[in-house]
């Protein structure tokens, strides 16, 4: 086995995991499952304000919140009397790289500054990376963005194409690698060569960085309209933007907010395909991160995943790609606001669910991200269509991922699909029981531990426990 | 004839990094059966020809060695062409609202 085969790198994780973000997880261990969630993110040393000045001095935060009122016009034409919430956006494609992540990667390059590390690395193909190297530029640290960018015929994702270019404007080095969860291993490569710090998107600091963003929010609609939002919209792909913006909201005060998450449908598409690949136009804010990670966290790059969604999420839908492409569409034209598809996925939700609510009601869509070459509707349907993929307007519940983009022919056509949370739940005690060490049970730390981050009561997970034991059996 | 590229030129280099056998297991039939490419753009530290052994420095200043596959590499990412199935939303959705706004 040489020095740097598959297995001998991934035997080093856990030294230099430790080594790269500075966090011995290990002394959070409450139980055989459990660990103490708000302790880990305590122990930053980084409360709201602290983080609130520090994204300060790099421009980062405080954007606008826009009321989308002609959009909202458009909700109300297609609304029973009385129906059709108003809807706002916060204009997070304002922060200096362009979109809420520069929130997530602010705290990491703060972190790794203040450590002396000689700069900071991430793995990410998403809008995360040109984040990172913004706020490496910023604070005069190097860095390095691992991406999984093409597919074994060299075709790059037009959105990974485009942000490779922005990482390499912020002065990055980036390494684009074919498709495989191998990204990871080489990841790691990366961070024992180099000793950087480790600017996961699943840290602590990843994730008190977007508290900020739910805070703001929550701010600026009660100054406006005295009063919170009724509901928050939130894109869902690693459960980050989702648990951050709940936090933050209910730092506010705003704790009756309804948390809804939204992902893109790409069910029967496999993330780690080479063939499915550049068969998906968005390659984050989907079901093929947001239904694993929501139903097992830890599969993150840390041992222990400080972005955990169903203790957030009140509610959580999907929508289709041609959903998405129709509002983005409608953002620019009726809104004067082009900004880039994958940050419009929770206002295509956005726009079905305010027809459900009543006319006085407020939705907050908490993101925009800027748009380019690449990624906007036309790179990516261009791409599309070169795959064989048939784009076409109708109604959107013929969207086939991988298959069939369908454009809505009306307003009307755009509803989300409900996504089961009770499911979703069971699933996560599922994956947690079957992750329990041979010979070990789960301890009472471990059932108050399993409530917590399901939303559920202890005597259902006591029964959930019980069940899983007779199958077992 | 090769293309020829001189010591200090932005390049890309290429390396497999995984071999197929080399892989991490549980892949998908289709990935499996296909190594694991990397591709790196860097500043070239002597002169060489497209397709030959390379040595780059990257823009975070590590040394890394592979095949020269790009001189000056283009950007290749656009829009592209108008999607004809999008070009109508425009006017339809003004349509509703101004069938709205004169409905009130």
């Amino acid at each position: 086995m040489s020095a740097e085969s598959y297995q001998a790198i991934m035997d080093q994780k856990a030294d230099i995991m430790r080594a790269s973000v500075g966090i011995d997880y290990g002394k959070y261990t409450t139980g055989p499952l459990s660990f103490d969630y708000e302790a880990m993110l305590d122990d930053t040393g980084y409360d709201l304000d602290t983080i609130r000045q520090i994204q300060a001095r790099t421009a980062v935060g405080d954007t606008p919140l826009v009321e989308l009122k002609n959009l909202t016009e458009l909700v109300r034409a297609v609304s029973s009397p009385g129906k059709g919430a108003r809807l706002f956006v916060k204009d997070e494609a304002a922060n200096p790289s362009g979109s809420f992540k520069d929130r997530r990667a602010s705290l990491s390059a703060f972190e790794a500054k203040k450590k002396g590390y000689p700069g900071i690395a991430a793995a990410t193909s998403g809008n995360y990376g040109a984040a990172v190297a913004s706020q490496a530029a910023k604070a005069g640290l190097g860095c390095i963005i691992v991406q999984e960018a093409f597919d074994s015929r060299g075709i790059a994702q037009p959105e990974i194409a485009e942000k490779t270019r922005a990482c390499e404007a912020y002065g990055a080095e980036v390494v684009r690698l074919s498709v495989g969860p191998e990204l990871f291993y080489y990841f790691l490569i990366v961070l024992k060569e180099t000793g950087y710090f480790n600017a996961s998107l699943y840290t602590p600091y990843s994730i008190l960085g977007i508290e900020t963003l739910g805070y703001e929010l929550a701010m600026q609609v009660k100054e406006r309209e005295g009063r919170f939002p009724d509901v928050v919209m939130a894109t869902h792909a690693g459960g980050g933007n989702v648990t951050g913006t709940a936090r933050g909201l209910i730092k506010a005060g705003a704790a009756d907010t309804q948390m809804v998450a939204a992902s893109v449908d790409l069910a029967g598409l496999h993330m780690a395909s080479d063939r499915d690949f550049n068969r998906k136009s968005f390659t984050t804010g989907h079901t093929g991160f947001s239904v694993p990670f929501s139903t097992w966290p830890d599969r993150a790059d840390v041992p222990r995943n400080a972005a955990r969604s169903l203790r957030y999420m009140d509610r959580f839908v999907s929508v289709t790609q041609g959903e998405v492409f129709y509002m983005t569409e409608a953002l620019a034209v009726v809104e004067g606001m082009e900004r880039g598809p994958a940050g419009n996925t929770s206002l295509a939700a956005a726009f079905a669910i305010a027809r459900e609510m009543d006319r006085e009601k407020i939705v907050v869509v908490q993101e925009t991200e800027y748009t380019g070459a690449g990624k906007h509707p036309l790179g990516q349907l261009n791409l599309a269509k070169q795959m064989g993929i048939d784009v076409r307007r109708g109604d959107p519940r013929g969207n086939q991922p991988g298959k069939a983009i369908v454009i809505p022919e009306h307003p009307s056509q755009i509803q989300p699909v409900e996504m089961d949370l009770d499911r979703l739940r069971r699933s996560y005690l599922r994956n947690a029981f079957n992750s329990l060490p041979d010979g070990e049970t789960a301890t009472e730390a471990d059932i108050a531990f399993l409530a917590v981050e399901t939303k559920l009561d202890e005597t259902t997970v006591r029964e959930a426990i019980e069940s899983h034991e007779r199958k077992k059996r | 004839m090769t293309e020829r590229a001189v010591k200090h030129t932005w390049v890309e280099i290429g390396r497999t990094v995984l071999q197929k056998e080399e892989r991490a297991p549980h892949l998908p039939d289709d990935t499996k059966e296909v190594p694991l490419e990397m591709r790196v753009k860097g500043f070239l530290l002597q002169d060489a020809d497209k397709g030959d052994k390379a040595e780059i420095v990257t823009l975070s200043g590590r040394r890394i060695k592979g095949i020269l596959t790009e001189i000056n590499p283009v950007y290749t990412h656009m829009f592209g062409r108008p999607i004809p199935e999008l070009s109508s939303i425009a006017g339809e959705i003004r349509k509703i609202l101004q069938e709205r706004r004169r409905a009130s």
